[in-house]
């Protein structure tokens, strides 16, 4: 598929599975480029090899769902991945937000592990085996993204006055953004309804009580207040750091049409 | 005066016997493997930087997530390595201080820029084919753990350079401007890599000890030539040339022949004016000083609770 304005055409009339699942594919993709940009420069080596894994991981997952997601429209991974503008994907603004610190990544991390946690574990009932079939896979690598995160959090939080004050800003910066998680459209509740997916707002009861269990644990207190609730990145409105991220990501891919790689 | 235990120390060598870091050894011997593993681990490390430099542009997301895994390879290489280091009495903080401060070396290939993406796939072909060639005789190096560590890095090197022929395979054989990518990036890294083998045997000062001590089984020249002679059918069969006008077939060596090498580039790369030099070690040491007030919460909280995050964590749930 070489021809943009095509493939806009049909990721616009996607099944809403399909939609769900690029959705999803999309979290992943954009997750794991986050955390691949930590490579050379991660705070240690035991770093490196744990923030190359994860992101290994998220890869794994978004080449699986774009793949589930383009089948019955014919479009591939990469056209999925290298040929749509950002107004066309629709992953959640948390996880294209920049890397920021340590304590950033690590914070969204967890925001993002707790939830992809409890996604999957409700995926694994879904009425479409393929889907559930992916999840039970899935929830296993996000448990162990999970309990890095976890462990990190608690270290940070609980740590040095300059880990915590550090841990602290990221959680008041990137706590507006969780709410986007767990919003429902009108595909997702009819998919909901008919038992294809976890209702997201179902999942926001339980991910609010263990992501406070491990605040509180971690000495950063209770979830920040304010009514600032960013969102629009399911829609395709994002943030202005996802277009610098898809420039850098499809230049080479871009620059050579028609190549196979 | 050779004492009863270097005696030893030469029964085992003489025996082909592995020597153990719990074996006394001469300190000329440990330190020349304290100097050889750190360098090797430092090369891992800074040797993420190049291919790092393209795991945001992979072209396609197979690519990427194979550039992904590789690049964690070098990572858990280093770590495995520092291991080893650390067997012969070393800290790994002590020997990342020695890369920072520039006392001890990396591989100077990695002092080269990757300019395109084709040149991630002349480095997994070129680099990591010469570093196996290199390693290869390592797997039978008289130190235990230096030799195990390799024989677990030189499997996974094998599998990088496979990677890495195939990805050039598919430049080559792709459109104009992929196979004009893949030649350019041959031509760039071709010299270099031949260079990677180290000084001519003439001139090499680190190599008859390391022969006698069984560290080294190779001369510095017979390794470069049979990286060569593996090279040019495998360039045949991309396609693509390697850049040398003195490259031919001696039927009377049975070897190729190849042209000179320019010694002086390498003296400079090494001394520390190549093009990358000083951005690989600023990138390094910046993450190391960036590092820091990270490094210091793990200690601190451990210090405060005695245990890791994750052995408290165990505990509680027995609560």
């Amino acid at each position: 598929m070489s021809n943009a304005r095509a493939l806009t055409a049909l990721t616009k009339t996607l099944k809403p599975l399909d939609g769900y699942a690029l959705a999803l594919g999309d979290d992943a993709l954009i997750s794991s480029h986050r955390l691949s940009e930590w490579l050379t420069y991660a705070p240690d080596l035991e770093e490196e090899v744990a923030l190359a894994n994860i992101a290994l991981d998220q890869l794994g997952q978004a080449r699986h769902l774009l793949g589930f997601a383009g089948r019955s429209s014919g479009l591939s991974e990469d056209e999925l991945a290298y040929q749509r503008v950002d107004r066309e994907y629709r992953n959640s603004l948390l996880a294209e937000l920049p890397n920021g610190d340590f304590a950033h990544t690590i914070l969204r991390l967890f925001f993002f592990s707790t939830y992809q946690r409890l996604l999957y574990a409700g995926l694994t009932a879904s009425a479409d085996g393929e889907l559930a079939a992916f999840a039970a896979k899935a929830a296993v690598e996000v448990g162990y993204h999970h309990e890095y995160a976890v462990s990190w959090t608690l270290r940070l939080g609980d740590g040095t006055e300059e880990s915590h004050d550090r841990a602290a800003a990221a959680l008041a910066e990137l706590w507006p953004y969780t709410a986007e998680l767990f919003a429902v459209d009108e595909d997702v509740a009819a998919l909901a309804a008919e038992g294809l997916v976890p209702d997201p707002e179902s999942l926001a009861g339980p991910w609010s009580e263990q992501v406070g269990t491990v605040l509180a644990q971690a000495t950063l207190g209770t979830a920040p207040s304010g009514t600032w609730r960013p969102s629009g990145g399911r829609a395709g409105l994002h943030t202005e750091a996802l277009g610098y991220l898809l420039a850098e990501m499809q230049s080479v891919h871009r620059a050579h049409p028609g190549a196979t790689w | 005066m050779t004492t009863i235990s270097e005696s030893r120390f030469d029964a085992l060598l003489a025996a082909d016997e592995r020597i153990e870091p719990r074996d006394e050894m001469p300190e000329a011997y440990r330190a020349t493997l304290i100097r050889q593993i750190a360098q090797h681990a430092h090369s891992e490390i800074i040797g993420m930087q190049p291919e790092g430099n393209w795991l945001t542009r992979a072209p396609s997301l197979r690519r990427k997530a194979i550039l992904l895994a590789k690049v964690q390879d070098e990572a858990g290489h280093g770590l495995y390595l520092y291991a080893a280091a650390e067997t012969l009495g070393v800290s790994r903080t002590e020997l990342l201080d020695a890369l920072h401060t520039g006392r001890q070396r990396y591989s100077s290939i990695f002092n080269y820029p990757t300019l395109t993406w084709a040149d991630v796939g002349a480095i997994g072909w070129l680099v990591d084919g010469a570093a196996i060639v290199n390693q290869i005789p390592l797997t039978r190096c008289s130190f235990g753990p230096y030799a195990r560590a390799m024989v677990r890095i030189c499997q996974e090197e094998s599998f990088h350079q496979r990677q890495g022929y195939e990805s050039l395979h598919t430049l080559a054989r792709g459109t104009e401007g992929q196979r004009a990518m893949a030649q350019d990036a041959v031509d760039r890294w071709w010299w270099p890599s031949l260079m990677m083998f180290g000084p001519p045997d003439a001139t090499s000062t680190h190599s008859s000890r390391s022969t006698e001590w069984k560290i080294k089984r190779h001369s510095n020249d017979e390794l470069r030539q049979r990286f060569v002679d593996l090279c040019v059918p495998q360039a045949e069969i991309l396609g693509l040339t390697l850049p040398d006008a003195d490259l031919r077939w001696n039927e009377q060596t049975g070897h190729y022949d190849y042209g000179e090498i320019d010694w002086a580039e390498f003296k400079a790369v090494l001394d520390g004016d190549g093009p990358c030099n000083r951005q690989r070690i600023e990138r390094r040491t910046q993450a190391h000083r960036d590092g820091q007030w990270v490094r210091d919460a793990a200690a601190a909280y451990q210090a405060k609770h005695g245990q890791t995050p994750a052995a408290r964590g165990t505990e509680g749930t027995d609560r």
